[in-house]
């Protein structure tokens, strides 16, 4: 396809010496997709969408938000009472970080499922996975900010970790609080960094997007793009698509932000910070939970800090722990069903995070724990090696004539199996 | 890929409809995020101040803080009063009656910002210089103004303002 | 392409349903409360302005001697339905500290609509030392700051029961059947006929511990009627907007299945 038509003087002379418009319409118009991608490809344009809405929200808040400790708390009061609009902002703000972790989680269940993380894509899978970390430090100390009782105790839980570390591990607590406890440096700092890392993530967003469109999207099917017949324009196809989508999480989302606005949250984050009171549990946003499950899990508290940070870290090597040659969990019926497995024990983290580390849970996320790290480590490279997987497909798009997608008699239920 | 209508078009009014609807709803979004920086409820509560001028003695001034300026407050005599009574309209840069700027003569009520460049003119202690009309003096520049707070001379092109005020009560006035 | 977005909605929906369970369901001493009908319940829940003012006479001659009060000022008044020579009257009841003067010393004036409410104490430490050690909480916040909000509020306000057979409580405790290990550092506040209300209304015990926690709920968030409002407003224009994309991308979609 030729370049754009731009007829527009003024366009052209800047286009000439800045190709923006015609960088944006081969990214957007020419950009040949996979045609059959389904609604689970939505979610990495509201992620995009997500992140845009919290840059805005948050330069917004920081205009009114002082970050002291004697000041914060009343600071975000004064918002959510007095500033125009405060409340909606501060909940949007709020809310919108849940609301991205969704997204985001959604968007790296869908990459499992599909095989998205396989060659050529592990490059763009390990940026997504520093995506991940960067929102989880910037939320961890977004979460610090409004100096509740769940900031400071969560904030002090969190970074007292560190000192695990052997020789080095209370110098770099003390480094880390910039005091003997978390306190105002701490409160400061953490208010400096939380507003540099959304454009650090800003950045290896555009990174992740140019190694997407090195090699394209992957599709249901996992199977490579052949020719034209496979794919369709971005726009207006996916572009439409993702307003759609765009619509419905825009639905969900303002049906919690109006409606449900602290159901995400914690009441005792309510009450100002108190080095003195230590609240009866400290829990966490829940989307930390299944990585605390993890953490308390283990009764040592070293190994229980690296078992945290292996949970993220196996996610790194995972295409190279993953060496089936067929992508999509479609065609991979024992994987299918495991992966099923591995969601459910996600789901189960979370619940156990929240839970007191008594009795019965225990138990449980010690088992949930070991069946973690038993899919990536034992489970995937066995599966590469000894799982059969169904008949691929010849292509995505359906030959001109004919019905079904070309494949031969053997396996023909398998060409149209749908997640 | 054939279009399944022969309208070689994409004008359709679904198109354009839901298109309309993205961009008021953009609209929408967008004043709330504006409006946020407006002055916000507590800011607007300090937007009057009340004054009892009745602890103000005659010949002395006082300054009041609104809306984090400072008001000066002067208990004018006699003298006062008569010269900025008298001065011709002619005389004056910026002509006004002393009566349209006082109506009660006895207390003016000024903004204490001198209309050049925003300095706080001397002239509210007894020890200030109050320039040569015995009003105000403006050190940053030099202007002059009299004991109505009208410019006399020196770059200020205009009187120093008048703010809203009413008498609540006989001494309380409620400025802003 | 239905199957997709029907397993999308329900994914979604579970999702919102297990969150809120798993981030509530934690503390095993909490015991269980009836739940409430509030006039602000609901999405198109309101504040009723009787209650709310019944309620901050509550607050005002029972609560406010030991409670502080502080993200409230008395401008926020005009809610409850006063004018404003009420509340300038209101807030002349009152004394606040104002200064430096003059001479560089501290004063005390009448509290203007613009201030805070006063809190009682001027520190912890001296609310401490008039309460036994035990610090009564601030209030501005309370519904949102405890699992339950108003209707766990109401059962601890009410829930001063008779000690059960065998149990017992502790020097200076008081037996509550709804706070957490139910001993609690606070005596009943509320007693029937404890407050005369202005508009009449026989103020049992019950009635008051419904008013005051509804004036409390209006503390916390002032702007709760303005949120819902705008709520309902914001996801009837997005459920159009939805149907609007839905048939767009059908249309434009038409010629690739």
């Amino acid at each position: 396809m030729s370049g754009p038509k731009l007829t527009n003087p003024v366009v052209r002379w800047i286009d000439h010496r800045l190709p923006v418009f015609t960088f944006l319409h081969h990214e957007m118009h020419e950009y040949p997709t996979p045609k059959n991608l389904n609604y689970w490809w939505n979610f990495g344009s509201l992620a995009g969408i997500t992140l845009v809405i919290m840059i805005v929200t948050g330069i917004i808040l920081s205009m009114h938000y002082t970050a002291h400790v004697d000041h914060a708390f009343q600071s975000v009061e004064r918002i959510m009472r007095d500033v125009n609009y405060g409340w909606l902002i501060r909940y949007i703000h709020a809310n919108g970080a849940s609301f991205f972790f969704i997204v985001v989680y959604i968007h790296i269940f869908r990459g499992l499922y599909y095989g998205s993380y396989k060659a050529p894509r592990e490059l763009l899978w390990m940026l997504g996975v520093v995506i991940l970390l960067l929102m989880m430090a910037t939320a961890f100390m977004g979460y610090v900010l409004p100096w509740g009782q769940m900031s400071f105790w969560g904030a002090t839980v969190i970074t007292n970790l560190f000192s695990a570390i052997p020789l080095v591990g209370e110098s770099i607590v003390t480094l880390l609080w910039g005091g003997f406890s978390v306190d105002n440096p701490t409160l400061n700092r953490f208010f400096s960094l939380h507003y540099l890392l959304p454009f650090v993530i800003v950045g290896v967003v555009v990174l992740h997007i140019i190694a997407l469109h090195r090699f394209g999207s992957n599709n249901p099917l996992g199977i490579d793009v052949r020719g034209d017949q496979d794919t369709i324009s971005f726009h207006p196809y996916y572009t439409v698509k993702d307003m759609f989508g765009l619509s419905v999480f825009l639905t969900i989302m303002a049906a919690v932000v109006f409606f449900l606005p602290n159901s995400m949250g914690h009441p005792d984050n309510y009450i100002p910070a108190n080095p003195m009171v230590t609240p009866a549990h400290i829990v966490p946003e829940w989307y930390f939970l299944p990585f605390y499950a993890i953490l308390r899990a283990v009764p040592d508290k070293l190994l229980g800090v690296l078992a945290m940070f292996a949970a993220i870290a196996v996610l790194f090597v995972l295409p190279w722990l993953d060496r089936s040659p067929v992508r999509s969990a479609s065609f991979r019926p024992i994987y299918k069903i495991m992966f099923w497995v591995f969601l459910l024990d996600c789901v189960a983290l979370t619940y156990l995070g929240a839970m007191p580390a008594e009795g019965i849970y225990v138990v449980l996320s010690r088992l949930c724990t070991v069946y973690y790290f038993f899919h990536f480590i034992v489970l995937l490279p066995a599966l590469s090696i000894f799982e059969t997987p169904r008949s691929l497909p010849r292509s995505i798009g359906k030959p001109v004539l004919g019905g079904g997608n070309g494949i031969p008699a053997p396996a023909p239920a398998a060409a149209r199996e749908k997640p | 890929m054939a279009d399944s209508n022969d309208q070689p078009t994409r004008r359709d009014f679904i198109h354009v409809a839901s298109v309309s609807a993205a961009a008021l709803g953009a609209a929408c979004i967008a004043w709330p995020l504006i409006d946020q920086l407006n002055p916000a409820a507590d800011t607007l509560a300090l937007s009057t101040t009340e004054f009892d001028v009745s602890g103000v003695q005659e010949g002395m001034s006082v300054s009041v803080v609104w809306r984090g300026k400072p008001v000066f407050v002067r208990h004018r005599t006699k003298a006062e009063i008569e010269e900025a009574a008298a001065a011709e309209l002619s005389d004056l840069p910026d002509p006004q009656t002393d009566a349209d700027r006082a109506p009660r003569p006895e207390i003016l009520v000024l903004l204490g910002v001198c209309t050049h460049l925003g300095c706080v003119p001397l002239g509210q202690k007894a020890t200030d210089p109050k320039g040569e009309w015995g009003g105000w003096f403006c050190p940053c520049h030099g202007s002059h103004y009299d004991t109505s707070g009208r410019i006399r001379k020196g770059p200020a092109p205009t009187n120093l303002v008048i703010p809203p005020y009413k008498y609540i009560s006989d001494n309380v006035i409620k400025i802003g | 392409m239905m199957g997709c977005l029907q397993k999308l909605i329900l994914f979604l929906l579970t999702f919102l349903v297990t969150v809120p369970v798993a981030t509530t369901a934690r503390s095993a001493e909490s015991i269980p409360f009836p739940s409430q009908e509030w006039s602000f319940n609901g999405p198109f829940g309101t504040f009723n302005r009787g209650e709310l003012q019944r309620g901050f006479q509550v607050y005002k001659e029972v609560c406010a001697t030991c409670h502080s009060l502080n993200f409230i000022s008395f401008r926020n008044l005009t809610d409850l339905g006063f004018n404003e020579n009420e509340i300038k009257a209101i807030a002349a009841e009152f004394q606040v500290e104002d200064g430096p003067n003059n001479e560089g010393e501290m004063f005390e004036r009448a509290a203007i609509p613009s201030d805070m409410w006063p809190a009682p104490y001027p520190n912890d430490n001296a609310a401490r030392a008039s309460n036994n050690g035990a610090l009564p909480p601030d209030l501005s916040l309370m519904v949102d700051a405890r699992a339950g909000g108003a209707d766990y509020l109401y059962a601890l306000l009410s829930g001063y029961h008779e000690i059960p057979q065998g149990k017992e409580v502790g020097e200076g405790m008081y037996y509550n059947a709804y706070y957490p290990g139910n001993q609690i550092a606070m005596p009943s506040p509320l007693v029937d006929d404890g407050v005369e209300y202005v508009d009449g209304t026989r103020a049992t015990l019950v009635q008051q511990a419904r008013d005051v926690t509804a004036f409390l709920a209006w503390a916390t968030e002032p702007n709760m009627e303005q949120r819902k409002r705008m709520g309902v407003m914001v996801i009837i224009f997005l459920l159009v907007m939805t149907v609007l994309f839905y048939y767009s991308k059908k249309k434009i979609w038409s010629d690739v299945h």
